[in-house]
């Protein structure tokens, strides 16, 4: 046991005492359960608003750009905001899975699938923005250097909108490919254990075969850590290159080298706060205490903490700076007309709020350590978040060098139904997953049981509370090996006893009736094997109905009629499996 | 050749990594392991080589690389050398600063989806490839190591027996 030592000031990270199976047991649960009816009704809700979006988004691509609130003056808003927001959500699932990763962080297995859901389903959102921002959709594909007739015109290769392209196509694809490669094993655990037909059949399709071989474990690591290696780059990046919108542009308020790091310091920060949101009610819903537990919540709060002063310092030394350029323009950024004083200045005061002072809470531990507590800030901080991106576009746009073309902005239903509808594209596609995918990564929490488990810690703790080794018989099979070791052809005809208990059990389990039922392939019930099967169905067992009637009772006529195996039969669960089988 | 493997199935990891290591003492050969996670260690103490996949990562990345830089000088300054915004594109070394996201991007996108796709094909999974576990519960919470049989049918079951195997199926090889 020396390889899971862990330092006894660790708290555990798993707790309720459990065991492999038993995480096996709670990750398939909202998979194999049925969804309750808080599920159908957060689940109509989101479809309807993503339906509204599809509307508001089909009515601007039908009519024109001209239906949302933007002006000559302030020609990015609410599209470009949004956009900017989902990406942002969408970082800390990444941030989560490799930067975590990279510095061995244990608390991030509980966490990692449902953050890199959370990024793939928010980058869906943000992808969306550019796309239905442009003025003429359909010739969005020449963002694409693809030759063509034209000579080949290309594209632009100085334009960070260009740049866009390739940093949300490429963080999409990898977050995708690395999210996936790790469901494998899940999946797979699925598909050996599902009974429904339909089930297995889709399970296997998506587990693309995984077997967990030695030496498929050995390069699944290799690979989770070389893309998480490439990923935690690649999530530096991707912000950087969206702040680029704004850093690369002459604008006073946009043009500043401190936004690559910023945004990427933002994009952490609001993402978390999203994985708090999300996570708080799912935890409760999928009944996920004791794999997200105060432990995760805390840490995550540390890093908001972190990140929000970062933030912090960024908004600071913008001010800072804003001031010592002796700029006219920039000077107005936070202290006059251009935000803290300007018409926009609720928008600006709500992100200071949100971002800058609502977060400093965390540094109490009672608060920190509080869910609910947890919960109201994080939206907060969604909020904020959003009120940073608004701020940094339209207030800065709204207030530019010359006097005369300064304008407002406010959005039409338009603007406001298409973020309400990646809303709810995003719910509904986030409670889609909750049902069928495997939430916690149950391959890595398997991993670190022994170290963090809370019952294997207790047991580290106090060596002298150890429980008592239960001494495990060796079971040895050998049915299934043809011809070597057939069983006696068991002649039953011939001897009265057996007879006699044959008819009993038939008895209870129910005849065969070869003209009206068919025969089931009791081979599908694990402990059965071709032998075997033979063995019952001269008997007189076909059906999965029969073997699923069976009770202790029944359990000895049979062992007692064959005499092999004894005990076989119960050990493995042959009824239950049956049940399961003839549904 | 024998005919015939021993599937020994173990409990818990510790359990099966002394075992491995007791089999490997003996002189046996270990076809497989099964297991539902990774077993830290297991590789090593069943001898398997060492993965050149980061290699693979690393070449892809430069190759990644090598195609950006190529095709963004072939667009940029071979095709078109045209003046947008006052940029310079005489040289790719006079406007390298605007080429280098994407240049990092594709060496990023290279590198990540080459190596995914080379540990599909090298690993065998893909869609609508049948899983080869030989026992379901080898997913949930149970290892099962391989073993081939060559006529020391008895030795071998009781070797695994002493190792803590919690079953020991003798079964035909397919």
């Amino acid at each position: 046991m020396m390889g899971h030592y862990e330092a006894p000031i660790r708290e555990p990270i798993i707790t309720g005492d459990k065991s492999y199976h038993d995480v096996t047991l709670d990750v398939v649960a909202p998979i194999e359960g049925k969804a309750n009816k808080s599920w159908y009704i957060a689940f109509t809700i989101a479809l309807v608003a993503f339906l509204w979006g599809v509307g508001a988004i089909i009515y601007t691509i039908g009519t024109g750009i001209g239906v949302w609130g933007l002006n000559n003056r302030i020609n990015w808003a609410w599209d470009i905001t949004n956009f900017v927001w989902w990406v942002g959500i969408g970082h800390a699932g990444t941030l989560i899975s490799a930067v975590l990763l990279l510095f061995r962080q244990k608390w991030r297995m509980g966490i990692n699938r449902s953050a890199e859901a959370m990024t793939i389903f928010a980058v869906f959102q943000a992808g969306l923005f550019p796309l239905i921002h442009m003025g003429r959709i359909w010739n969005g594909f020449y963002t694409l250097p693809v030759p063509n007739p034209l000579g080949s015109l290309w594209v632009n290769f100085n334009s960070p909108l260009l740049w866009d392209v390739f940093a949300i196509s490429t963080y999409l694809s990898v977050s995708l490919v690395f999210w996936w490669t790790g469901l494998l094993p899940d999946f797979a655990m699925i598909r050996d254990r599902a009974t429904k037909p339909f089930q297995k059949k889709i399970y296997s399709l998506v587990s693309f075969g995984w077997s967990g071989r030695a030496k498929d474990w050995q390069r699944f690591e290799e690979v989770s850590l070389v893309l998480a290696g490439l990923a935690t780059p690649l999530v530096l990046s991707v912000h950087t290159i969206v702040s680029f919108d704004f850093a690369t542009s002459v604008i006073p308020g946009w043009h500043s080298t401190v936004y690559p790091p910023y945004f990427v310091a933002g994009a952490v920060f609001s993402g978390f706060a999203m994985v708090q949101t999300l996570l708080l009610i799912m935890r409760k819903v999928s009944n996920l205490e004791d794999y997200i537990t105060r432990v995760h919540v805390e840490n995550m709060n540390k890093v908001i903490l972190v990140t929000g002063g970062i933030v912090t310092v960024a908004y600071l030394s913008e001010l800072f700076v804003g001031w010592y350029t002796g700029s006219s323009y920039e000077d107005f950024v936070y202290l006059s007309v251009g935000a803290a004083t300007g018409p926009y200045w609720w928008a600006f005061w709500s992100l200071i709020m949100c971002v800058a002072v609502i977060p400093q809470f965390f540094w109490i531990k009672k608060i920190r350590t509080n869910y609910i507590w947890t919960f109201i800030i994080s939206i907060f901080i969604n909020i904020g978040m959003w009120f940073e991106r608004f701020d940094i576009i339209v207030i800065n746009l709204s207030r530019g060098h010359l006097p005369s073309s300064w304008t407002m902005f406010s959005p039409t239903f338009v603007d406001i139904g298409i973020f309400v509808g990646t809303l709810g594209f995003f719910f509904v596609l986030f409670l889609l997953y909750a049902r069928t995918f495997p939430v916690i990564a149950q391959a890595e929490v398997k991993s670190i049981l022994k170290s963090s488990g809370n019952n294997y810690k207790r047991e580290r703790d106090n060596p002298t509370a150890k429980k008592e080794e239960v001494k495990k018989e060796t079971v040895i099979i050998k049915e299934e090996v043809k011809e070597e070791v057939a069983i006696e052809k068991i002649d039953i005809a011939s001897d009265e006893e057996k007879q006699a208990k044959t008819n009993s059990l038939l008895d209870s389990l129910g005849k065969f009736d070869a003209t009206t039922q068919k025969p089931d392939d009791l081979k599908k019930i694990s402990g059965i094997g071709p032998v075997m099967e033979t063995t019952l169905n001269q008997i007189g067992i076909y059906t999965f109905d029969q073997v699923s009637k069976m009770t202790n009772k029944e359990y000895d006529l049979l062992d007692s009629i064959t005499g092999s195996f004894p005990g076989r039969a119960q050990r493995d669960d042959w009824a239950g499996q049956a049940k399961k089988l003839k549904s | 050749m024998s005919s015939k493997v021993i599937h020994a199935l173990y409990d818990d990891d510790d359990v099966l990594l002394n075992a491995v290591k007791e089999v490997r003492a003996a002189n046996h050969h270990i076809e497989e392991v099964y297991t539902p996670f990774p077993v830290h260690g297991l590789d090593k103490a069943m001898g398997v080589a060492p993965t050149r996949l980061a290699i693979m990562a690393f070449l892809y990345g430069i190759t990644g690389l090598g195609f950006a830089i190529w095709f963004l000088n072939y667009i940029m300054i071979v095709d078109w050398p045209q003046n947008i915004g006052g940029k310079p594109s005489g040289s790719f070394l006079e406007n390298v600063p605007a080429f280098i996201p994407v240049m990092f991007e594709m060496t990023v996108f290279f590198a990540a989806h080459l190596m995914v796709i080379t540990f599909y094909m090298r690993s065998k999974i893909w869609p609508f490839r049948k899983a080869e576990n030989p026992d379901p519960r080898t997913t949930d919470d149970k290892f099962l190591m391989e073993i081939e049989v060559d006529g020391n049918e008895d030795e071998m079951t009781s070797l695994l027996e002493s190792t803590g195997a919690i079953e020991i199926k003798v079964k035909e090889k397919h």
